[in-house]
C-alpha cells in the first residue's frame, strides 16, 4: 500500500513537474506567474482527445494505436506551444514594462478565456480518452505498475533531461539563462530577448501540452476546468522546488506528487486539494526560496 | 509580425476546437474587426484621444441627485430588477473592501471569496444554530471575518506582489474545501437554509424593496467610513505602501501594521457583504464561493478602477447590471470578462475611471 501509493505519487508527480517547469522558466525569465499557464495544459489534453478523435475517424488508430498516439501527441505539443506564443504575444508582451500586478491580472484575464472558449466551443461535459493501450498492470514486488504508468515517468524524465541539457548547453539555453539573469545586459550584449521569451513560452508550452495528454490517458476523463487545480498545483511545485530552478521544479513536482498522494490515502482524500496549498503557504513562509531556489533578496 | 498574418494565425489556431466553420468564421469576424479599428484610426485622430476624462463626481448637486433616485428606486421597478440591485449593492460593499486592499494597498488578494464566505457562514450559523437574530448575529460575524482577516495577515506580512497573490488564493481555497467537506458544521455541499431577514426596531422586513433600504443603508455606511479611513493618515500610509513599500518603510511607516490594518479592514467589508448575502438569500452553500466568485470581484475593482471609489462602485454596477441586461449572451459572459481584463491592462490599466494618483 505504502509502496503503492509512492509510485502513484510519483506518476502523478512526473505530470506535475512538467508543468512546473513551464511556471519556473516564465518566472525565471520575466518574474510573472504565467497564471495561463494551466489552461495551455487543459487545451493540451483537449487538443489530445481531438486529434485521436480524428485518427481514429480515418481508421489509423486501429491499424496501429502507437502510430496514433505519437502523432496526436505531436500535433498538440505544436498546437499549445503555438497557443502559448500567441498568449504572450498579446497578453504579456504589451505590458512588459507595466506595474508588477498588471500582467498577473492580465494572466487571470487570458486564463478565464481560454478555459471559456474551450468550453464553448467543446461543451461543458467531460469527454473521453479512448483506451487504446491494455490497462492491466505488471506485478512487481507486490506493486502493480501499468503500461500507462511507464510511459509517463519514462517521458516525462526524459523530456526533463532533455531540457536540461537544452538549457546547459546549447547557444539558446545559454542566451536564456543570461535573460533571465539580467534583461538589460542581455540585451546590451545582442540577444534578441523578444525572441528569447517566446522560445521560453513555446517550450514551456510544450511540455504542458505533453504532460496534459499524458493525464488526459491516465485518467481517460478531461474537462475544460481541470488546467485550474492542476496549473496551481504545479505553480506550489515550482516554489518548493525553488521558482526560477529547472531541478528545482522537477524535484518539487516529484515531491508534491508523493506527498499528496501518501496524505489522500492515509489522512483523507476529501481534501486532497488542499495538501498543496499547505505545503505552498509552509513553504513560503519558512523557506520562500525553495529547496533548491538560488538566494535573492527581494523575491517573497 | 503583420497583424493581418497574425489573424490569420490565431484562427488556425481555433481549427482543432471550431472547426474549419468556426475558424473561417473567426478569421472573417477578425478581419472585419481589424478593418473596422483601421478606420477608426485613420478617419479621426480624436480616437486616440480616447482617454476618458478623470471624471470626479464630487458636485454636492449630483450627488443629492443620485441619492434622490436611488431612494426612488424601488417604486419604479418590478421585484425582479430591486432584486438585481440589491444583489449589485452586496458587490459593491464587497468590491469596496477589496479595493482598500488592491486598490488603496497594492496587496493583490486573489481569495477575497473566503472573506464573504466566512462572513456569510458565520452569520448563518450563528442565526440559525445560535438562534440569534439578524442585529445580534452581525457584529460578531463581523468580528469573525475581521479576526479571519488578521489571521491570512501572518503568512501574508512577509510576501509581496504575486506571492501574496498566490497565498491568498490558497487560502481561499482553503476555505472553500473546509466548507465543502466539514458536514458537522457546515452540512457540506448541501449549505445552510433557514438564515432570517433582518428586522428594523421590531418591524418585520418582509417586502423586497425595504431589504433594498437596508442594503443601500449599509453601502452608504460603507462608502463614507472608507472615504474617512483613506482621506485620513491611515489611507495616505496605503498609499505609501502601494507605490513603494521600501521607501515606505524608510519614511516611518510601519509597513507590518498598516498590511494588517488593509487586510483586516478590507475582510470587515467582506464579512458584512457576506452576512447580507445569506440573510437575502437565506440560503447558502459553498458553492457561492468559489475561487471564480474571487476572481469576479477582483474584476470589478480593476475595471472600474482600483483606488477610487466612484470607479469600483461603477466596476460592480456593470459587471451585475449589464449581464441582467445583455441576458441572450449569458454564455459569452465570462468569454468578455477575460477579454476585457485582458485588455483593460493592455490599453487602460488604471481602470474605466481611473484612481488617483
Amino acid at each position: 500500500m505504502f509502496f503503492q501509493q509512492i509510485l502513484n505519487g510519483i506518476t502523478v508527480g512526473g505530470v506535475y513537474a512538467l508543468i512546473a517547469l513551464g511556471y519556473t522558466m516564465v518566472y525565471g525569465i520575466l518574474e510573472l506567474i504565467n497564471f495561463a499557464h494551466g489552461e495551455i495544459y487543459m487545451i493540451g489534453a483537449y487538443l489530445g482527445i481531438i486529434f485521436i478523435g480524428i485518427f481514429t475517424a480515418i481508421g489509423l488508430t486501429e491499424q496501429s494505436p502507437l502510430l496514433a498516439v505519437l502523432l496526436s501527441l505531436t500535433l498538440s505539443v505544436i498546437f499549445c506551444s503555438a497557443y502559448g506564443f500567441a498568449v504572450e504575444k498579446l497578453a504579456y508582451r504589451p505590458l512588459r514594462n507595466a506595474p508588477k500586478l498588471s500582467p498577473l491580472i492580465s494572466a487571470i484575464g487570458v486564463s478565464i478565456f481560454l478555459q471559456n472558449y474551450v468550453m464553448l466551443s467543446q461543451g461543458a461535459t467531460d469527454k473521453v480518452f479512448p483506451q487504446l493501450f491494455e490497462t492491466k498492470g505488471i506485478e512487481f514486488l507486490n506493486l502493480t505498475i501499468t503500461v500507462l504508468q511507464i510511459f509517463i515517468i519514462v517521458v516525462s524524465l526524459l523530456l526533463m533531461e532533455l531540457l536540461h541539457l537544452y538549457v546547459m548547453k546549447t547557444r539558446t539555453g545559454k542566451a536564456m539563462r543570461a535573460v533571465a539573469q539580467d534583461k538589460t545586459m542581455a540585451s546590451l550584449l545582442g540577444i534578441n530577448i523578444d525572441w528569447i521569451i517566446s522560445i521560453t513560452f513555446i517550450i514551456g508550452s510544450g511540455l504542458a501540452a505533453v504532460a496534459g495528454f499524458m493525464v488526459a490517458m491516465y485518467y481517460g476523463l478531461v474537462n475544460y476546468s481541470i488546467g485550474y487545480i492542476a496549473g496551481i498545483k504545479a505553480f506550489a511545485a515550482a516554489v518548493l522546488g525553488g521558482i526560477g530552478s529547472i531541478p528545482g521544479a522537477m524535484l518539487g513536482g516529484f515531491i508534491l506528487g508523493i506527498v499528496e498522494s501518501l496524505a489522500a490515502g492515509y489522512l483523507s482524500s476529501e481534501y486532497k486539494d488542499a495538501y498543496a496549498f499547505i505545503i505552498l503557504i509552509i513553504i513560503l513562509l519558512i523557506k520562500p526560496r525553495g529547496l533548491l531556489g538560488k538566494s535573492s533578496g527581494d523575491r517573497a | 509580425m503583420n497583424a493581418l498574418l497574425f489573424i490569420l494565425y490565431l484562427s488556425f489556431l481555433s481549427l482543432p476546437f471550431m472547426g474549419i466553420k468556426g475558424a473561417l468564421w473567426l478569421l472573417a469576424v477578425a478581419y472585419s474587426a481589424y478593418i473596422f479599428f483601421l478606420l477608426i484610426k485613420k478617419s479621426s485622430k480624436a480616437i486616440k484621444a480616447v482617454k476618458l476624462p478623470h471624471v470626479r463626481l464630487d458636485t454636492k448637486i449630483l450627488y443629492a441627485l443620485l441619492l434622490v433616485l436611488l431612494l426612488a428606486l424601488p417604486f419604479g421597478l418590478k421585484d425582479y430588477y430591486i432584486d438585481v440591485f440589491i444583489l449589485a449593492g452586496i458587490y459593491i460593499i464587497l468590491a469596496l473592501g477589496l479595493n482598500v486592499v488592491i486598490g488603496f494597498s497594492g496587496l493583490l488578494n486573489l481569495g477575497f471569496a473566503a472573506f464573504y464566505a466566512i462572513g456569510a457562514y458565520a452569520f448563518a450559523l450563528l442565526a440559525v444554530k445560535a438562534g440569534l437574530g439578524f442585529w445580534g448575529a452581525l457584529p460578531l460575524s463581523l468580528l469573525i471575518t475581521t479576526i479571519s482577516g488578521l489571521i491570512l495577515s501572518f503568512p501574508a506580512l512577509r510576501l509581496h506582489g504575486d506571492y501574496l497573490a498566490i497565498v491568498t488564493l490558497g487560502f481561499g481555497e482553503i476555505i472553500h474545501l473546509t466548507l465543502n467537506n466539514w458536514d458537522e458544521l457546515t452540512n457540506g455541499p448541501n449549505g445552510i437554509s433557514g438564515i432570517p431577514m433582518p428586522s428594523l426596531f421590531g418591524f418585520e422586513i418582509q417586502r423586497l424593496s425595504h431589504y433594498y433600504y437596508i442594503v443601500f443603508m449599509f453601502v452608504l455606511i460603507a462608502v463614507f467610513i472608507i472615504r474617512g479611513v483613506y482621506n485620513s493618515r491611515i489611507g495616505r500610509a496605503w498609499l505609501a505602501l502601494k507605490d513603494d513599500e521600501m521607501a515606505a518603510e524608510a519614511m516611518g511607516i510601519n509597513t507590518t501594521k498598516y498590511k494588517f490594518l488593509a487586510l483586516s479592514f478590507g475582510a470587515l467589508w467582506a464579512g458584512l457583504a457576506g452576512t447580507l448575502f445569506a440573510s437575502k438569500m437565506m440560503f447558502i452553500s459553498p458553492e457561492s464561493f468559489t475561487f471564480m466568485e474571487s476572481v469576479f470581484i477582483v474584476c470589478m475593482v480593476i475595471l472600474g478602477g482600483a483606488g477610487s471609489i466612484t470607479g469600483v462602485i461603477t466596476g460592480s454596477l456593470l459587471l451585475i447590471v449589464l449581464p441582467e441586461v445583455l441576458r441572450e449572451f449569458q454564455l459569452y459572459r465570462m468569454l468578455a470578462l477575460g477579454t476585457g481584463l485582458v485588455l483593460m491592462m493592455v490599453f487602460r490599466p488604471q481602470g474605466l475611471i481611473g484612481g488617483r494618483k
